[in-house]
């Protein structure tokens, strides 16, 4: 680790070791769930308001910062709220290679207009929805409809 | 910040109302009749209790005595809980359950979108981040009562007696109340029958998809909000609070 670069870097150079519990193939840093770092406190914000992997993300990062020799306190916000928007480039990739369809950039507005989600598996984009809730609060159910596979979605939220 | 009774006041009405709720829909888990319909009532059920848990937080450093979330939730009795009498009315059938979700859905998602313009930040940004999952609650629950209502005759029958049981609940939603003025007059509540005109276009339109007709106004049933419940709120919080009953205190 650079010792030279500001604090907030090195922070997030840590935390982006740190996986998410339920969807381990990407980090809190890949996510958006880490928002700031200022006043001896790192801000995280909870994906969903009853998501219940957010106790185990805050301990999670409390113990990386503590391993990693930051004394740093774990603090949440709520607002702004946090999107899908807000997911890196990188963390969609690795979602869509673990399986799992990545929400499109921008359409959080309109989570709730049908588009037609690509397989992560095929490409396709015959897919159709079989459940607007899936195996945990950011993910729906869909089908795909020319390999037949069944597939998560993250939701544009 | 500076004890204040009418604050926490409101804050517990808005945390109980999604706390009752979320537990009611949690007694579906494991039941639902079909997969992925147990994982949408479980999944709107965490949504509504990781709100609750926000309000009644807040509910707490308002009244300034030093209770949490889990202190109103566990250690409270049925008279001093002020959510609104719909959403501790019993799941009964599916029908039932979505004729009572959309009801209190699009009511809820109405709400916190005004809401989230709150004077007090702290109600603000739990309504902001709220309104955005309440919009699926909603969402589903109309999916629901255009396919149940235009469905069979035995699905749209029972979706119209869910609809009769669970409509005379709903004017407590809109009833204004004095107590609450001083937060209403400083921007910090929001002025409930306000709401009404949207609430009952959404609701008549999705009514409309679904071939029902609107219930035929009747007498009101309220108190929830001053906690005068139904004893359906008893028989809930004894299955809720039992842990923290017969072992006050137990962590892990
Ligand atoms: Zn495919």
């Amino acid at each position: 680790m650079n010792a030279e670069l500001p604090l907030k870097d090195r922070v997030l150079e840590i935390l982006s070791q740190v996986a998410d519990p339920e969807i381990p193939c990407v980090s809190v840093v890949d996510l958006g769930i880490v928002r700031d770092v200022r006043d001896g406190k790192v801000f995280i914000t909870p994906t969903y308001t009853g998501c219940p992997a957010t106790a185990v993300i805050e301990a999670a990062i409390g113990k990386a910062l503590k391993d990693a020799g930051f004394a740093l306190k774990v603090a949440t916000m709520l607002s702004p709220p946090w999107t899908t928007d807000w997911i890196s480039d990188s963390g969609r990739e690795k979602l869509r290679a673990y399986g799992i369809a990545p929400p499109d950039r921008g359409t959080a507005k309109h989570s709730l207009r049908d588009v037609p989600v690509e397989c992560p598996r095929c490409g396709s984009r015959h897919t159709e929805e079989i459940s607007r809730f899936g195996s945990t609060p950011c993910k729906s159910l869909h089908r795909c409809l020319d390999c037949r596979e069944p597939f998560d979605r993250f939701k544009c939220h | 910040m500076l004890p204040d009774a009418t604050l926490a006041d409101y804050a517990l009405r808005l945390g109980d109302d999604s706390l009752v709720l979320g537990q009611r829909l949690s007694e579906w888990c494991g039941h639902a009749p079909m997969l992925e319909i147990d994982l949408a009532l479980s999944n709107i059920a965490l949504d509504l209790i990781g709100q609750a848990s926000h309000f009644l937080k807040f509910a707490g450093r308002a009244e300034g005595r030093g209770r949490d979330a889990d202190s109103f939730a566990f250690r409270r009795d049925a008279l001093d809980f002020r959510n609104c009498l719909l959403v501790e009315q019993p799941n009964g059938d599916f029908a039932q359950t979505m004729a009572r979700q959309f009801l209190f859905s699009n009511w809820q998602e109405l709400l916190f979108a005004q809401l989230q313009h709150s004077a007090n930040d702290t109600l603000a940004d739990i309504a902001r981040k709220a309104v955005k999952e309440v919009a699926y609650h909603a969402h589903f629950a109309n999916e629901w009562m255009v396919r149940l209502g235009d469905g069979t005759e035995e699905s749209r029958a029972r979706t119209i007696a869910g609809l009769e049981w669970m409509w005379r609940f709903t004017g407590e939603l809109f009833e204004r109340d004095p107590a609450l003025k001083p937060l209403v007059d400083a921007g910090v509540a929001v002025d409930v029958p306000s709401l009404r005109p949207d609430w009952e276009d959404r609701i008549s339109r999705t009514l409309a998809e679904a071939r029902l007709e609107l219930p035929k106004p009747r007498r009101w049933v309220m108190g929830g909000r001053v906690g005068h419940h139904s004893e359906h709120l008893g028989h809930l919080l004894s299955e809720m609070q039992f842990l923290q009953r017969a072992y006050p205190g137990a962590m892990w």
